[in-house]
């Protein structure tokens, strides 16, 4: 058996490689998806948790993390798509107007 | 070495590659790629923890529709190459070694941590897959009708965004 | 030699279980396509192909053979990595689908060892074939993305808006059958499905089955296989009176073939699942009592009195080439059919693969059927039929499903 610590240590780095991108990345999508890859690695410290309790409440908890993801990408790329439509651009820096 | 320890080592060695080819692809599609292998490794991480159901609903929702909408949209929007403009300085100077030490220092206090081992291992295959679903329909059933809601709200938003001005 | 197997049996038995399965899964592949061409020629009053062997039977080879050895050109501007990766991923992915499948229920036993057919028995069978399947739709996507041309771009948009939009009411219509099944496995969902209802007339497959016949899950879930398939006449990603060839129109040589095989792989992949949940996988239709013994036979009837008619056609074929090879073939179909019938163990083994392959066969005549028939649907009336009308009827299968289950019992 992999011991938790492990699990938890792949989880904290790939949480940390997605603040990186967050905050490194300039492409709007690219931005959303590196809160995909953060919630993902929350995903990962949860379903390994509920292998060390023995208790599936963890894997419960992924679950809503995924239909809270999927809800979340539906009206964020929506939101994508119109800041494209309105400024030309993808580049989270010329999205620097309070109205447009 | 067992061969659950190897297993688990060449998966988060994906996991990390592609999380890190997700920060160096230059273009948005290339980082959707590496996102889609990191929730693939991700799933055979599942696989590897007992939680079948999971790691199933881990391919079908994240890899193969989420997923599925952000390339959709890229390809749609036709974005490009990133700019790579504008970066600020302190960010260069000062954000990479902070996020690299935050990460650093997370894992190893994790690793270090008083190690846990699984107690009783919950309930594999197919009777996980009864549990979690008794689980999910009886003690959580309250979140569970509230995130119906949230998904018609999301739906709502997603029309009336995506809706052409009058 | 006997230890040694032994000791390594999970392992060989694996190895050469997925030899088998490709060698014979890639030759049905070359010959669906005769098939197809041929079912479609005579559907429109042609011919088909006729030119490479008696009745074009050599023209999957010649089609092969042409497909390595032509040029291979890259067009200018792609994105190297994902135009390379997009075929091999169709294909792959389309291959893995056939690892889960359960092909007829008796193990095999060799030297004690047994193993069933089908190479991965797990027991989330079905969910795993959810999972390849919705990873699919990146194959034609990025290959279309990454091809740098207008008509790719738009075809690999219009199959991945129209898998997501599918891919709902695919998930769904199955429910009422896991429901029924109450189990993940494939091999659980068949054998959940034996037995006889009214007073022994009808088998006890779900798509008749009380306390909730499946008819509106089947035709839920065909509907949207084809279009996950995309297959006609949902083949918007394809569609060559408006995109020249959709998302591989940049594509030649062998990494087109790669796009076509993943295709029908998907194609026989959707028609055994379709098997399994909905008509009772291997079970025969007829009733397992002595005075129905015969039906045992019909798999060697059928086979010979084909062998039978190949000879009678071969001897009166045109070419000298045809009057060689047609009654040979005839021949052998002739012997097979005879072991089937006279050796008992083989007999009674067949059964279940037979009827298996049977009713698979039918589901793919229907897609062919269906390609020669329907006329392609518009963009508009896809996305419409999609979420107005296939997604509504399937949640309202789930429902109803769960209230008879309820009200008459189920598993």
């Amino acid at each position: 058996m992999v011991p938790t610590n492990y699990y938890l240590a792949l989880s904290a780095i790939l949480f940390g490689l997605g603040v990186v991108a967050f905050v490194f990345k300039r492409n709007i999508i690219t931005i959303f998806m590196s809160i995909e890859l953060m919630l993902n690695a929350v995903n990962l410290a949860f379903v390994a948790f509920s292998q060390a309790l023995g208790k599936l409440d963890g894997q419960v908890f992924v679950l809503f993390v995924i239909v809270v993801a999927a809800a979340e990408a539906a009206v964020g790329l929506g939101i994508i798509i119109l800041i494209a439509r309105n400024r030309q651009s993808l580049n989270v820096e010329r999205v620097n107007l309070l109205k447009f | 070495m067992t061969p659950h320890l190897m297993l688990f080592f060449v998966l988060a060695a994906l996991a990390v590659g592609g999380a890190v080819s997700l920060i160096v692809a230059s273009h948005p599609i290339r980082s959707a790629l590496a996102l889609i292998v990191v929730m693939v490794a991700l799933a055979g991480l599942y696989l590897l923890l007992g939680a079948e159901f999971v790691a199933a609903v881990q391919i079908i929702v994240y890899a193969g529709a989420i997923m599925v909408l952000f390339v959709f949209v890229i390809m749609l929007l036709n974005a490009g190459e990133e700019e790579r403009t504008n970066v600020s300085r302190l960010a260069g100077t000062a954000g990479i070694p902070l996020a690299v030490a935050l990460a650093g220092f997370l894992a190893a206090a994790v690793a270090r941590s008083t190690p846990v081992t699984a107690t009783g291992a919950a309930a594999q295959g197919a009777a996980s897959t009864r549990a979690l679903a008794n689980l999910l329909f009886r003690e959580f059933v309250y979140p569970f009708e509230l995130t119906s809601f949230l998904i018609l709200v999301a739906i709502l938003g997603a029309l009336v965004l995506a809706q052409r001005e009058k | 030699m006997k230890e040694l197997f032994l000791q390594h049996a999970f392992l060989i038995t694996t190895a050469v279980k997925c030899g088998l399965l490709l060698f014979i899964v890639l030759t049905v592949l070359a010959y669906l396509t005769w098939f197809e061409r041929k079912m479609i020629a005579h559907m429109q009053s042609r011919w088909g192909p006729y030119r490479v062997g008696p009745h074009g039977l050599l023209q999957p080879a010649a089609d092969g053979l042409k497909f390595l050895f032509k040029e291979d050109p890259t067009p200018a501007g792609v994105d190297r990595l994902v135009y390379f990766l997009a075929p091999a991923l169709s294909l792959a992915l389309g291959l893995t689908t056939l690892a889960v499948i359960p092909f007829g229920p008796e193990p095999i036993r060799i030297f004690g060892y047994e193993t069933h057919l089908g190479i991965a028995d797990l027991n989330i069978g079905l969910l795993v074939l959810f999972a390849i399947s919705a990873l699919g739709v990146y194959g034609i996507a990025l290959g279309g993305w990454a091809s740098n041309s207008k008509y790719s771009l738009l075809g690999g948009l219009r199959s991945s808006a129209q898998m997501i939009s599918y891919e709902l009411a695919l998930t769904l219509s199955v429910v009422g059958v896991l429901l029924l099944a109450g189990s993940f496995s494939l091999r659980d969902i068949i054998t959940a499905q034996e037995g006889r209802m009214l007073w022994g007339i009808l088998p006890r497959w779900n798509i008749l089955a009380g306390p909730a016949p499946q008819i509106l899950g089947f035709l839920c879930y065909f509907v949207a296989a084809v279009a996950e398939t995309n297959r006609a006449p949902f083949d918007l990603a394809e569609a060559e009176s408006e995109l020249v060839a959709g998302f591989h129109t940049e594509y030649a040589s062998f990494k087109f073939a790669m796009f076509f095989m993943g295709e029908y792989a998907n194609m026989i992949a959707v028609s055994c699942l379709a098997t399994i949940m909905f008509f009772g996988g291997w079970i025969s239709p007829f009733p397992t009592t002595p005075a129905w013994a015969w039906t045992y036979f019909l798999p060697s009837v059928l086979l010979a009195g084909f062998g039978l008619f190949v000879i009678w056609d071969g001897v009166h074929y045109e070419t000298l080439f045809g009057k060689l090879v047609l009654p040979g073939v005839g021949a052998a179909l002739c012997g097979l059919g005879a072991l089937f019938a006279l050796v008992p163990p083989v007999t009674s083994y067949i059964q279940g693969p037979f009827w298996f392959l049977t009713k698979v066969f039918v589901f793919l005549f229907i897609y062919v059927w269906a390609r020669a028939t329907l006329p392609r649907l518009r963009y508009d009336q896809l996305m419409s039929f999609g979420w107005k009308l296939l997604l509504p009827v399937s949640i309202a299968n789930v429902v109803l499903t769960s209230l008879a289950i309820l009200k008459w019992g189920g598993q």
